[in-house]
């Protein structure tokens, strides 16, 4: 059926391969291209010229301390943030798939709607609710302040985690759904309790599922944007190079969209090999 | 290990529990965008007590010749119109991936799959630069047409035509005279339908959730999606007091579409979350 069905799979496959083409490959080449360019002057005030500059932006990212310290903070948030959300949504999806649970359909729905609730939103109101002078729970923030520069970054991951909890546990129930009822029966009748069925059967069974949300979520811990950009208004502790996206909107708004490209660049290479890396390493641990 | 046994309340507990810190936020934001004057610290902060929504509403759907109405309004064009047509093109995709035996099959789904691991924040100045070389930056076009890709969507639509379209449905119809196209559209389309549902519903939080493409593209308010708006009028609270109320009400406002939505589709979201992780 090769070649009778070649109009047909221009037909299907063209609309989407021409936009994805222009709106994903060929900015990707655009950035790489603006990165190798520089801004030239003749004297202080001549004129300004685009001249090929090498990788002379590479290197002024590469010396970029705060650059780098953006990227280790959104890292260190990573390695706390995402086991923390991924271990409660893999606790909840469990315990509805459980029995011990009543009002299943109440709690899915519950735990999902602040997937509903864009980041900016949700950032702006516990942004409120962090505020000392505005918060309702004066009790917490009287001990505690949450937007200063030690706390700040973890009270941005609260707003992540609050988001995106029930999103992934809804991922991961419904791979529990789909693991077939006779493994349960099987391993009940070779005595193993509810724990034991969680552990050894249904975490292994899910596992793929897991993998998954953990790409995603590594990918949105590097792009973390909306929370910070929001928390610039109610914290002077969150600078304007906070996280490597800010880095990235703060070099365009200079103007220096060569170094901004540079940054793009750097960050989705990071990005793409870290998620990537993750991908390849659990496959060879014989997950599919 | 398998002696302990978890007891039904210690369960109910724990759920009752996250069930208070999911909810309580949006609770609040519901009490608060009900002060007066967005005084959120007056009265009690989670019962309702002069409760002034209806006047805030008013406030809100006045303020700047009704700026707030027409970014929610930008908001839902830029994503029912971008989701709509993105489903339908990620989805056709898939099909021909699945469906489909022709060279560069599998160049293509790779280089697309690559697409899903690119960040679309990275892509946002780039996006912007070009279309400035066109002059096209700071228009409806600049955040519409960028937001009509979506590559998870081909690799779901791959997944859910080769699980739900069965090759000798497709033969049985190109016996009967039917070409390839109106199969797909009288046929496939059907069979595929509660895919398109969870596609369309993942590209719509795609895009109502972009903050960095409208953050970088756009200038003229009046072009707004309701986020950018939201953060426009937060970042100028300290020197316009009165928008405090704005922002509360609006976020609340706000976030009607993105409820709806999902409440309407939920049987869909059910099913289809799953399949993404089902290889």
């Amino acid at each position: 059926m090769t070649k009778r069905h070649f109009s047909a799979v221009l037909f299907f496959v063209t609309p989407f391969g021409v936009l994805f083409a222009l709106f994903y490959l060929v900015p990707i080449i655009y950035a790489v291209v603006q990165s190798l360019y520089t801004v030239e002057r003749k004297g202080t005030f001549g004129p300004a010229t685009e001249v090929f500059g090498g990788l002379v932006q590479y290197r002024q990212v590469f010396s970029d301390a705060p650059f780098w310290q953006s990227i280790e903070r959104v890292l260190l948030f990573g390695v706390v943030q995402v086991p923390v959300m991924l271990g409660l949504a893999l606790v909840f999806a469990l315990l509805l798939d459980s029995g011990l649970v009543k009002g299943r359909r109440f709690f899915r729905l519950a735990f999902f709607l602040p997937y509903a609730v864009p980041g900016v939103v949700a950032a702006i109101m516990w942004g409120y609710l962090y505020s000392p002078n505005l918060s309702p729970f004066t009790a917490v923030t009287a001990t505690a302040d949450l937007l200063s520069p030690t706390l700040v970054l973890w009270a941005m991951a609260n707003v992540v985690t609050w988001i995106y909890v029930g999103y992934n546990m809804l991922i991961i129930y419904s791979a529990l759904l789909a693991v077939p009822t006779e493994i349960y029966e099987a391993a009940k009748i070779d005595g193993a309790g509810a724990f034991r069925t969680a552990w050894s059967i249904k975490i292994p069974m899910v596992l793929p599922a897991i993998v998954l949300t953990t790409v995603f979520s590594i990918i949105g811990t590097l792009q973390l944007l909306a929370e910070p950009q929001v928390f610039k208004s109610f914290s002077s502790a969150v600078s304007s190079t906070y996280t490597p996206n800010l880095t990235v909107l703060n070099a365009s708004s200079i103007p220096n969209f060569h170094l901004a490209a540079a940054f793009s660049v750097v960050l989705a290479l990071a990005t793409f090999i870290l998620s990537f890396t993750f991908l390849k390493f659990t496959q060879r641990k014989g997950v599919q | 290990m398998a002696a302990f046994k978890l007891p039904k309340y210690a369960a109910m507990l724990v759920m009752a529990v996250f069930t208070l810190y999911f909810l309580t936020p949006l609770w609040w934001l519901f009490i608060a965008s009900g002060k007066k004057d967005g005084q959120v610290t007056e009265g009690h902060a989670l019962l309702p007590d002069n409760f002034a929504l209806g006047e805030n509403l008013s406030d809100l759907f006045r303020y700047n010749d009704g700026i707030f109405l027409r970014w929610m309004a930008n908001s839902i064009a830029y994503t029912v119109g971008a989701a709509a047509i993105g489903t339908l093109l990620a989805g056709m995709c898939g099909y021909a991936l699945a469906k489909y035996v022709f060279r560069g099959r599998e160049l293509l789904f790779n280089i697309v799959l690559g697409g899903v691991l690119v960040p679309a924040t990275a892509l946002a100045l780039p996006l912007f630069l070009m279309f400035s070389k066109v002059s096209l930056a700071n228009t409806f076009w600049a955040v519409f047409l960028p937001s009509l890709v979506n590559p998870f969507g081909v690799y779901l639509g791959r997944i859910y035509a080769a699980a739900s379209v069965p090759d000798e449905l497709m033969e049985a119809a190109r016996i009967d005279g039917s070409s390839e196209v109106r199969t797909f559209f009288t046929l496939s389309v059907r069979l595929m339908a509660p895919a398109f549902v969870t596609i369309f519903l993942f590209h719509f939080v795609a895009v109502w959730n972009n903050f960095m493409l409208p953050l970088i593209m756009l200038g003229n308010e009046r072009l707004f999606p309701v986020t950018l708006g939201l953060y426009s009028w937060n970042t100028q609270v300290n020197q316009h007091p009165e928008l405090r109320a704005l922002v509360l009400v609006g976020a609340f406002v706000s976030l009607a579409p993105m409820v709806i939505a999902f409440l309407s589709l939920q049987r869909f979201w059910r099913s289809g979350l799953g399949a993404g992780s089902i290889k």
